[in-house]
């Protein structure tokens, strides 16, 4: 299967090795992976804070790097590892006119989120990974109620060996990011943070594992901000890992 | 009493509304210790039990679809209602008043006061008393108002406007209610709930037996009966609605269903989703006033069915929406910013992701567009909303009304300088944005810079002062630490650009 990746902004520019990590499991699942650079962001940042002018031009210019990869680049599937840009997809529909609409919905059916693309298009579920510790997962709010994933992620996570996947009573709740929102009422975003973390550092865990590195971004801003020693893993990070289980073994 | 700035038919009113103060009011709340754990216990409370109590049907989301569908429909056909409702209402005595915004609702219900030469008027919770500010209205003509509800009555007695549209005064700690009852009745106060409780009771019961009037809202209007109901738990609605001898209520237009039997489904869904009961203690369903002596209830009831600004929704699907609300407050319990900041903050008696989207419809963008940006777009209220209303939707489709102006709908940034400057600030910042995305280049480049500028922060935090609207990010939180390239710029991304890609 061909698979046209969709790397978002903040993970090409800060954190690459998510992005080269979510290459390495969808080649060992044996999919051959374009990334064509022309691609920038899909938009989402000025389209939530009601700038529809400013995030135009930029939304369809993912959509149509994109639509260019399924309709003329031979490629079955988009695949992203973010539920958040994913979702913006959809929103693209009614956001861009015309061919552009037609384009933006073309990409939104081929685009999947990638433990969403692992799990129930590609059914896999043991991607032979192996990490040793304790983590647990923070469903990311776009991939949870906008494309519904909640299942997937965790039992990929309990396929990975020396991995103890432990269950956070706020796994679901809003890591208090939501872009502009969070430098615009920096005090109530690190307080939803905290509401989350002070339950997290409870649990013994070594790391929070997510989806999306937009929260990741933000809830390890805060845990490092507070002296945690939880540090924050894109999900793509641990499936890619072959690390000995020293740990785990001993 | 008249509402400052109001147009007729074009925006609404809201009472002692100040949500334009919004970013003065969050910090004012964050730094409230006792409020936040106050907010976290209650609202933990309450959605653990909305969850449970909806465990148990195992029908939900038939359920949910049922009373989506009755409100949608209601909606759709709000005219024909409204007047089947008045024609049967009317044949069974109860007298029909239209008010088209606030200062006239408030009018009515004083007119029916001073006709009635009241002195005391016992009222049941109502959001749309609130709204129209009818208890400043009735204090004005020398009419005392007497809050029945036991969080509405304190509320009261603090002279404070509710801080949810259910538990008015769930932002208060059991201290500072007994402190307040102490100071109010002057006596000593016990220190458990039951026993403040009992002294409440033992205060307002008298009240009762001595009041012309009674006052209420509505939960659902029966076109097809001309008759309302009202839901409660307390018993303070039953007896406002039955000891004085006349009974107003007052009901935004949106309350209407078009037959008796769409109560079914709505009640299940709304006391379950609200305080999480199967159902609620009470439920008082009004028809007519007593017609022969022997008879207990009213001898007069007035309904009176304000607009103020809701029909101006109906003019849009996505916006319409925003009607099917039924007032359950589920939203306001799961969403994680009320629970941060509490009610008082939205500057408005509509707090919580109802407010965020019902304010700045009702009351104009002006007057709060603020609102729609107190949101991380989580979409923990549509989850569990109990008629399906996107609030996210409408938040981002107010964003935009808020960012790129619409006078049709009374959004007149200049009104708020503040909100102005944020907003071209944040505009400025977006159109450098938007260029530095327009080529792969310089998409690079900027990345580049972006990545050094976080690496100097790390060093030196205080540099972001400088750093225009990502300031407040360093406000409690580290910037990443840099990886030195991009993911475009290493071996791998060149490995796999297409065929007939060049150089990026
Ligand atoms: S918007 Fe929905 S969840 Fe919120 S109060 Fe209204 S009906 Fe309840």
């Amino acid at each position: 299967m061909r698979i046209a990746l969709f790397v978002t902004c903040l993970m090409d520019q800060f954190r690459p090795e998510a992005a080269e990590a979510t290459v390495s499991v969808l080649e060992h699942c044996g999919c051959e992976v374009v990334f064509d650079p022309r691609q920038t962001c899909c938009g989402q940042p000025a389209f939530n804070a009601g700038l529809h002018q400013e995030a135009i031009p930029v939304c369809r210019g993912a959509v149509r790097v994109l639509d260019d990869q399924i309709t003329r680049g031979g490629c079955d599937a988009i695949v992203t590892p973010s539920g958040s840009c994913a979702a913006m997809f959809r929103h693209a529909i009614g956001l861009l006119d015309g061919e552009d609409a037609a384009a933006a919905k073309r990409v939104a059916e081929a685009t999947h989120e990638l433990s969403e693309f692992l799990v129930r298009r590609l059914q896999r579920i043991d991607v032979g990974a192996s990490w040793p510790g304790r983590v647990a997962w923070h469903d990311a709010c776009h991939g949870l109620r906008e494309l519904g994933i909640k299942s997937e992620p965790r039992r990929l996570l309990e396929a990975v060996d020396g991995l103890d996947l432990v269950e956070s009573s706020t796994c679901d709740r809003c890591c208090g990011f939501g872009g502009t929102f969070s430098v615009n009422l920096p005090g109530v975003s690190t307080g939803m943070a905290d509401d989350k973390i002070d339950e997290l550092e409870t649990l013994g865990i070594d790391a929070i594992v997510s989806g999306d590195a937009s929260c990741l971004m933000q809830l390890e801003g805060r845990l490092e901000a507070r002296g945690s020693r939880i540090r924050g893993v894109h999900l793509a990070e641990i499936l890619a890992a072959r690390e000995p289980l020293t740990r785990a073994n001993s | 009493m008249s509402p400052p700035d109001a147009k007729p038919n074009e925006t609404g009113y809201i009472h002692h509304l100040h949500a334009d103060q919004f970013d003065d009011l969050v910090p004012q709340a964050l730094a409230n210790v006792e409020l936040r754990g106050a907010l976290a216990k209650a609202t933990n409370t309450i959605r653990n039990r909305r969850a449970i109590a909806l465990e148990e049907i195992d029908d939900l989301q038939e359920l949910r679809s049922r009373a989506k569908s009755i409100k949608t429909e209601a909606l759709a056909h709000l005219d024909d209602h409204l007047e089947t409702f008045e024609r049967q209402a009317t044949a069974n005595g109860i007298h029909v008043h239209w008010a088209a915004d606030a200062e006239s609702a408030s009018a009515i219900v004083l007119d029916i006061a001073i006709k009635n030469k009241t002195r005391l008027a016992v009222k049941a919770k109502s959001m749309v008393s609130e709204e129209i500010g009818l208890n400043d209205a009735l204090i004005d003509a020398g009419i005392v108002p007497v809050e029945t509800d036991l969080g509405e009555w304190i509320v009261q007695l603090a002279e404070e406007p509710p801080s949810h549209i259910l538990a008015p005064a769930i932002h208060k700690r059991r201290r500072e209610i007994r402190d307040l009852l102490a100071r109010v009745l002057g006596r000593p106060m016990p220190d458990d709930a039951a026993g403040l409780t009992e002294v409440a009771r033992h205060e307002l019961r008298a009240r009762f037996a001595q009041a012309e009037l009674g006052i209420s809202g509505a939960n659902f209007l029966v076109a097809e009966t001309g008759s309302f109901l009202l839901i409660e738990n307390e018993g303070n609605i039953r007896l406002t609605t039955s000891l004085p001898r006349v009974h107003v209520a007052v009901a935004g237009i949106e309350k209407i269903v078009p037959r008796l039997k769409d109560l079914g489904p709505l009640v299940r869904i709304i006391t379950r989703s609200a305080t999480g009961q199967a159902i609620s203690c009470y439920q008082t369903l009004v028809t007519k006033p007593k017609t022969s002596p022997e008879d207990d209830g009213p001898e007069e009831i007035h309904l009176v069915l304000l607009d103020n600004g809701r029909s101006k929704l109906l003019e849009d699907d996505l916006t319409a929406e925003t009607l099917r609300c039924i007032r359950c407050s589920a939203c306001l319990n799961v969403c994680p910013v009320y629970r941060q900041i509490g009610g008082h903050a939205y500057g408005s008696v509509y707090p919580g992701p109802i407010g965020a989207i019902f304010t700045p419809q009702i009351a104009g963008m002006h007057a709060a567009s603020q609102l729609p940006g107190a949101s991380s777009l989580c979409g923990a209220c549509r989850e569990v909303c109990p008629v399906d209303i996107d609030i996210p939707g409408v938040l981002l489709h107010l964003r935009h009304r808020a960012a790129e102006g619409d006078q049709s709908t009374g959004n007149h940034p200049e009104a708020d300088p503040r909100t102005t400057e944020k907003t071209q600030s944040m505009r400025r910042g977006f159109r450098f944005w938007r260029w530095a995305m327009g080529s792969s280049r310089r998409f690079q480049v900027f990345g580049a810079v972006g990545r050094l500028l976080a690496t100097v922060i790390r060093q030196v935090p205080s540099l972001t002062k400088y750093a225009g609207p990502l300031a407040g990010w360093t406000d409690g939180r580290t910037v990443p630490r840099s990886p030195g390239r991009s993911f475009r710029s290493g071996k791998m991304a060149r490995r796999l650009r297409p065929e007939g890609q060049g150089r990026a």
